[in-house]
């Protein structure tokens, strides 16, 4: 019948209109994104930056909005980090929020501040951020010591500011459940920090206390750099040992070895053997997977 | 005692959102009802018949005047247990079935869980609605609604029974067996108070009638006798006279309408029936029947609820005392 | 007079249950709690705080929107469908009526909340592989939102008795939101320094009930423990401000007509 066929082509026509606009749609949305990307970074803005609002929004919920504004501010991290971006911009604004919704959220504190504390192209390179949020941390929970520690490190590693590393270290051991470990940091730092030793102290603790693999990994490979520039050191008064004695510079490790001042070429933590630069001081070999800078 | 007894009981609505005036929908109704008795308010729609079982049910709070049932004041609620109410255009719970709402009816009047089963499935079955126990009431038509309602209102063994328009939504068989349910009631000794505009269903039933028009109570009496008060005119019905004899007839002031074959007479009172009779028979027509016609119901309600509106006073004055 | 007050809440229970909208809001919660397991494993370092704070503001949000779903209904449902004739035609008062009723939804929410809330355990079991006595400060949390869905249906009543559903649940949700911070409104009342905003504030301030003092999950996902004081002075005003509003919808209702 004629009226069922027009019936038909209606469905079909409808059908057809549907599948199109859904095309039309993905279309459309891919278009804008590559066009965003094309743009470049989009405008760092965080469009509520009063902690005090979202506390209102929360309704009793603070707890899950900063979980949110964690998670937010860990992905805006590792974001940041993959693109090797140099600016943090909205890094310390998105902890200082997630901390002022939950005072208690420990780990923002402490990863927070190794984000911020860190240089490139590990971390936003702004320590004293770091310093604020800890700081603040203490004040909401001041019998945590692990954020004393943590306070500590920023200044003895960032800062290389070793006499306030140490006081903190020392208020931080005063804590009821501290552990002893970090009087005995305290003492080191005050007594002969910068020194590698102390250093290695530290990453050991460290790795020791680390709770994650993230952590334990990073403690480790400063433990290797340090471990490597320990030896290093020792290479090169080796080979002042050899320019004094033979009057000239070695060209490599294996001088070394035929005049019996080392034993063995030895490796460096990732298993690559050290060389002799071209300034003739001991070094790294290029495959070696140590990272020096982690010391800088 | 009365069954149901109301003084100068007035009810003023007020109307409007910033100003308001009042609407009197009852004023200064006076009933009287006896125990046992099949009584029937009768009124247009609009003329106070809800508003009236709604204040004898504290629904809504009479404006002045005041009113009892079993001798006892409304908010008395130990007075709830011997009566029983059907709204107009009953709306239940859909989410139950029949026998879960008959079940919380009666749990409302704290029967035992045995005496609820055995009350649900008696008077569902007696409304004819056994079959409907585990069905939902969102799956009900309006008849079967409007009977289980009637059954919610009896499922505590009232004394007095009061349905506003009980009839309504029901085909000729159920009103048949609602009707002869009231009968049946008013044999056990109940009284049945029901308001209603379809006159004929008074009419079969009621003891005494009320006529309330815009809340004013415009005749209120036993039945048999408002309508035996009328003076009767008498019909006859003749076949085939001849227009002579209709010439005649019309002498007398007779009315006639003409069915088919058949020409209806009305003799009016003043005439002598006699005499019209023996016209009728001298002129050799076939009489088919004689009757009395008496007032039907619906000519003495259509008299009292008059299209223009009466003023002042309380309308005219009963035709019977009660 | 407490049997049929039973009865009533019974029937109301029954129909709550038979509401679908609530089967659907509670497996919502349900999957939102089992969801909060995977959300972990996108940040660091929080899963199970996030397990805790997700399942425990579900149970609250879920329960607050059943809680304002329906009982803006309570009583105005009745009176819209007519079926409060067939009530109040019975030998029942009308303060029984709305106990009833109260009593009924507070009942629907309790065992909803337990529902939730043993959905939540079962998250966390799963993350946790054990679960331990300190867990249990959780149902501490669970027991304020309980104490707040309690005042939020009586809110609901309240005003059920006074304005039609869409309303209620405006001026619910409204005193609900304005409940939370009225501390701050307080303090920002106090710092205009003009008397008639402070003592407007301040009369606001002990007029409307205040959830603030209920908010402890965030402190519950941290596993510190609440205050017995709190436990007590919390369980006494909740009682209070519930009488405060189940009064308030007696009165109301008593004068009530119904055209």
């Amino acid at each position: 019948m004629r009226a069922g066929n027009q019936r038909r082509q209606a469905r079909y026509a409808v059908w057809g209109l549907l599948l199109a606009s859904v095309a039309g749609v993905y279309l459309v949305q891919t278009a804008r994104e590559q066009h965003a990307a094309r743009l470049g970074e989009v405008s760092e803005v965080l469009y509520i930056p009063s902690g005090r609002v979202l506390r209102y929004i929360s309704l009793g919920n603070e707890g899950l909005m900063a979980d949110l504004y964690w998670t937010r501010a860990v992905q805006y991290f590792g974001r940041k980090r993959l693109a090797r971006a140099v600016r943090f911009d909205l890094l310390a604004p998105l902890l200082s929020l997630t901390t002022e919704l939950d005072p208690l959220l420990l780990v923002a504190y402490r990863y927070g501040a190794v984000f911020l504390a860190e240089k490139y192209p590990g971390g936003a390179g702004q320590p004293e951020a770091a310093l604020q949020l800890l700081r603040r941390g203490i004040v909401a929970n001041p019998n945590e010591w692990r954020l004393w520690v943590d306070l500590g490190f920023i200044y003895y590693w960032d800062l290389k500011d070793y006499a306030s590393a140490a006081r903190v270290f020392r208020v931080g051991s005063e804590c009821p459940a501290a552990k002893l470990w970090v009087r005995t940091l305290a003492a080191s730092v005050a007594a002969k920090g910068g020194e590698l030793e102390t250093s290695r102290l530290l990453w050991s603790e460290i790795y020791r206390q680390a709770d994650t693999e993230q952590i334990r990994h990073s403690a480790q490979e400063h433990l290797f750099a340090l471990t490597a520039q320990e030896e290093i050191n020792r290479l090169n008064d080796l080979l002042e040992a050899y320019a004094r004695q033979f009057g000239r510079r070695a060209d490599s490790l294996s001088d070394l070895l035929a005049a019996g001042l080392l034993k063995v070429v030895p490796r460096d933590p990732s298993g690559v053997a050290y060389r002799v630069g071209e300034d003739g001081w001991a070094c790294l070999a290029p495959e070696s997977k140590v990272d020096m800078r982690l010391l800088q | 005692m009365l069954a149901v007894e109301t003084r100068d009981l007035t009810k003023d609505y007020l109307l409007g959102f910033w100003r308001k005036r009042p609407r009197r929908a009852l004023d200064q109704v006076n009933l009287q009802v006896e125990a046992g008795q099949v009584f029937g308010l009768l009124g247009p729609n609009g003329a106070g018949k809800t508003t009236t079982l709604k204040v004898l049910f504290r629904l809504v709070f009479p404006t002045s005047g005041t009113a009892r049932i079993l001798g006892k004041e409304l908010d008395d609620i130990a007075l709830r247990f011997r009566v029983g109410y059907l709204p107009e255009n009953p709306y239940f719970y859909d989410h139950l079935t029949a026998g879960e709402f008959l079940n919380y009816a009666a749990a409302l009047f704290g029967l035992s869980a045995s005496e609820r089963r055995l009350r649900t499935s008696q008077w569902l079955e007696r409304l004819s609605l056994q079959d409907t126990v585990g069905l939902p009431l969102r799956k009900f038509s309006k008849g079967m609604t409007q009977r289980l309602g009637i059954a919610q209102a009896l499922i505590n063994d009232p004394e007095i029974i009061f349905l506003d328009e009980p009839m309504s939504g029901l085909d000729p068989v159920g009103r048949r067996e609602v009707r002869d349910l009231i009968l049946e009631l008013k044999r056990a000794g109940k009284t049945i108070f029901f308001s209603t505009h379809i006159l004929s269903d008074a009419e079969t039933l009621c003891d005494q009638v009320a006529i309330l028009n815009r809340g004013r109570l415009q005749g209120c009496g036993e039945l048999g006798k408002i309508l035996g008060m009328s003076v009767a005119a008498t019909e006859m019905v003749l076949e085939e006279p001849s227009a002579e004899l209709l010439r005649q007839l019309e002498s007398f002031g007779c009315a006639r309408v003409r069915t088919g074959d058949l020409v209806r007479v009305e003799i009016p009172p003043e005439a002598e029936v006699a005499a019209v009779l023996k016209v009728a028979v001298q002129g050799g027509v076939k009489i088919v029947s004689l009757n009395p016609v008496k007032m039907s119901l619906e000519d003495y309600f259509l008299s009292q609820v008059a299209p223009d509106p009466e003023p002042a006073g309380n309308g005219r004055a009963p035709l019977s005392s009660g | 007079m407490l049997r049929r007050l039973a009865t009533i809440a019974l029937h109301t229970f029954k129909e709550s249950v038979r509401e679908r909208v609530l089967y659907n809001l509670i497996v919502f919660a349900l999957l939102l709690i089992g969801a909060a397991i995977l959300f972990g494993s996108i940040s660091v370092g929080i899963e199970q705080v996030i397990l805790v704070n997700l399942g425990l503001s579900s149970i609250s949000v879920f329960g607050l929107l059943m809680a304002i779903f329906i009982g803006i209904g309570l009583v105005s449902k009745e009176i819209e469908r007519r079926t409060i004739y067939n009530i109040l035609s019975k030998p029942v008062s009308r303060p029984e009526f709305l106990l009833g009723k109260y009593f009924g939804l507070l009942l629907t929410l309790v065992v909803n909340t337990a529902i939730m809330t043993g959905g939540f355990y079962l998250a966390l079991l799963y993350q946790k592989r054990r679960l331990d006595w300190g867990d249990l400060v959780a149902l501490e949390a669970v027991y304020f939102i309980l104490l707040q869905l309690a005042l939020v249906v009586g809110l609901a009543l309240l005003f059920s008795c006074i304005s039609t559903p869409v309303l209620s649940a405006v001026f619910t949700l409204a005193v609900y939101v304005i409940g939370n911070f009225l501390s701050d409104i307080r303090w920002f009342g106090q710092e205009t320094h003009s008397p008639w905003v402070e003592r407007f504030t301040g009369v606001l301030y002990y007029l409307l009930p205040n959830f603030s003092n209920f908010n402890v999950i965030t402190r519950v996902a941290h596993g510190v423990s609440i205050p017995g004081y709190l436990l007590w002075s919390n369980t006494l005003y909740a009682l209070l401000y519930v009488s405060i509003l189940l009064a308030g919808a007696i009165l109301i209702f008593e004068e009530r007509e119904f055209r």
